[in-house]
């Protein structure tokens, strides 16, 4: 049995080598503070900084699991990008917010769909 | 392509508007926004269409929909814009081919059904105006838009009917239409014992478009006699039973399933009706009131002393006008309402102070300002007003029927034409629409005519007002009994329908 942890960390894995397949560096996970969490920061070789939120889902059951992310998620994300940004000294850097679905199914492959500057 | 461009049409009153669903599909978190004012009905239109797609086995794509309803500046109000947008999603997607041409009006349940909506028959001919060639509508409401000439009117009852229709050519199974004329033949002239003086009034009101006043006791057939006065009218003519049936549509009042009609609309408010509800109106959508859903036929109020007072009152503009015009937030709107006007009423309070009036219980005052409540202005549009007796037992014991609609109806229009033939060439087409500068010039009665009325207003038992509608009224039977001017006899006649008067002037 996959726990939903186990679930996430594969589909934020799969993300994560995927940023490196189109150039993107990964400079920091899981980045966790008091009002929430980045699954993933990326550097384009623009030198943009990308911050990741990864929905993974082992079924389509539920809707497309990017419906998950509501308005008031996704302006959580933007505080989010710019908390990160002012504590690692790079405030005013160019950024941006991306998501990416990620459906793993029995293979355990990753199918994944990525959405870019969805804010 | 992830833009689509699909038409319809809203309406504004009767005035209809071209509209332009975009719809654009772009990445980015799954949403749907909607823009282009609308209102409450409209925004759930997502959640619909959504459902709807999905349960006809389309798909809902799962990006970014915006979909734009321009133009952008007009409020936009009610369901029937479901079609079209489930429509321009689909395209957007690339899963229809192109098409051009054609309009969408529908409402979508969740299983894909489309449902009815109001105003189809005035939103098809502002599609025929805009050049449409075809135009969806939903099945429910094929029977009013049928008779719409030179446009295609294709009835779905669900989204698969349209998506296929669209990608195979399959025409749906066509709707079946009833051709029904039940208010013709259910209510008849024939029904109304006696009542000689009263059914000459109704034929010589029907004749020239007076308005008329019943006032008699309770149960003596008032209502009777207005009910069956749009079965003595000539028939509508198709433009005017397409406008009729416009107004009707906007109101949802059309029945599905049943052709539209040329019989002539009969409308009775309760006296409780509100000035709202009498000439129109409301918030998001302006709706027809009585009297435009009366618009070529009758309006009948009956107990019109019961009324509140603004209710009557406010029918002075539209029969002066022959159309109202409401205002409101989302902008001003004009219905026709060219209506005859016909009032019933109780001679007193208690209702039986007719004949020698012994069972009356109630005192002179209150017999005068029980009718007095009708207001002056309005009784000035007023031509006829006759005195409904009970009938006598000679002609309740009588077997025989009355007079059949349908022989008085080939006499009104018979008068109708020759008085149609004579006002034509003046602007107006009705005796009732006579202005009294004319009736004082070219439209006089012949001398002795003439004379008897001078008398009669030297001897004040007339006014000036009353001497016009005199007049009117004596032309109209000039037409009935086809005389070239109206004779004196014709004068008496048209002045002794103003039995009652001495009440109210």
């Amino acid at each position: 049995m996959v726990t939903k942890q186990e679930i996430g960390a594969l589909g934020e894995e799969r993300v994560a080598k995927y940023l490196l397949d189109n150039g993107c560096r990964v400079i920091d996970r899981n980045w966790r503070i008091r009002e929430g969490e980045i699954d993933l920061v990326g550097l384009t070789p623009e030198g943009a900084f990308l911050f990741v939120e990864v929905k993974t889902r082992s079924s389509n059951h539920f809707g497309h699991p990017l419906e998950a992310i509501t308005p008031i998620k996704a302006l959580r994300m933007q505080r989010l990008a710019l908390a990160w940004l002012t504590l690692n000294n790079h405030w005013g850097s160019d950024y941006r917010i991306d998501c990416a679905a990620v459906f793993i199914g029995r293979n355990q492959e990753g199918e994944i769909d990525y959405r870019k500057g969805v804010l | 392509m992830t833009l689509a461009k699909v038409k319809t049409v809203t309406l504004v009153g009767l005035e209809g508007h071209s509209i332009e669903v975009e719809v654009d599909i772009s990445d980015g978190l799954p949403g749907y926004t909607l823009l282009g004012l609308p209102d409450a009905a409209l925004s759930e239109s997502r959640d619909r269409v959504r459902s709807a797609l999905v349960n006809s086995g389309e798909i809902w794509p799962n990006k970014k929909v915006t979909v734009s309803l321009s133009p952008a500046w007009l409020p936009k109000s009610g369901s029937s814009f479901d079609l079209p947008i489930a429509i321009g999603i689909l395209m957007a997607q690339n899963v229809l081919p192109d098409f051009e041409g054609e309009f969408f009006i529908g409402e979508l349940g969740l299983d894909g059904a489309i449902r009815t909506v109001r105003g189809v028959l005035p939103a098809v001919l502002a599609a025929r105006k805009f050049g449409a060639k075809r135009v969806f509508v939903p099945a429910d409401n094929f029977s009013e838009s049928q008779s719409v000439a030179g446009i295609e009117v294709v009835a779905v009852a669900h989204l698969g009917e349209v998506t296929r229709f669209l990608r195979m050519g399959e025409f749906p199974p066509c709707a079946e239409v009833q051709k029904l004329d039940l208010h013709l033949r259910n209510l008849d002239l024939c029904d109304v014992v006696g009542q000689v003086d009263a059914r000459r009034a109704i034929e010589i009101a029907a004749i020239g478009g007076h308005h008329l006043l019943f006032i008699g006791p309770p149960g003596t057939g008032k209502t009777m006699l207005a009910e069956r006065i749009p079965s003595i009218l000539p028939p509508l003519t198709l433009d005017q039973s397409l406008e009729v049936a416009a107004i009707h549509s906007i109101a949802g009042s059309l029945k599905a399933g049943v052709a539209i009609t040329d019989v002539p609309p009969f409308v009775s408010p309760h006296h409780t009706t509100t000035p709202t509800a009498m000439v129109g109106g409301g918030s998001h959508q302006v709706r027809p009131g009585a009297c435009s859903l009366a618009h070529q036929g009758i309006l009948f109020i009956d107990e019109a002393p019961e009324c509140g007072k603004g209710v009557l009152d406010s029918l002075r503009q539209p029969l002066e006008s022959g159309s109202v015009t409401i205002t409101r937030a989302i902008g001003s709107v004009t219905y026709p309402s060219q209506f005859m006007l016909v009032l019933a009423a109780n001679p007193c309070p208690c209702g039986k102070f007719s004949g020698k009036g012994r069972s009356c219980i109630c005192s002179s005052l209150s017999i005068r300002r029980y009718l007095q409540k009708i207001s002056g202005p309005l009784l000035d549009r007023i031509d006829i007003r006759v005195h409904v007796e009970p009938p006598s037992r000679n002609e309740m014991a009588s077997p025989d029927l009355g007079e059949s609609s349908e022989s008085v109806r080939a006499r009104v229009i018979k008068a109708r034409e020759r008085s149609r033939v004579r006002n034509q060439a003046h602007g107006w087409l009705l005796n009732s629409q006579i202005p009294p500068s004319q009736l004082r010039k070219k439209f006089r009665a012949e001398k002795e005519g003439m004379n008897f009325l001078h008398i009669e207003l030297d001897n004040e038992r007339l006014s000036a007002r009353g001497f016009h509608k005199v007049l009117r009224v004596a032309w109209s039977i000039a037409d009935a009994n086809e005389h070239e001017a109206p004779t004196l006899k014709d004068v008496q006649d048209a002045y002794s329908l103003r039995t009652g008067m001495e009440d109210f002037e």
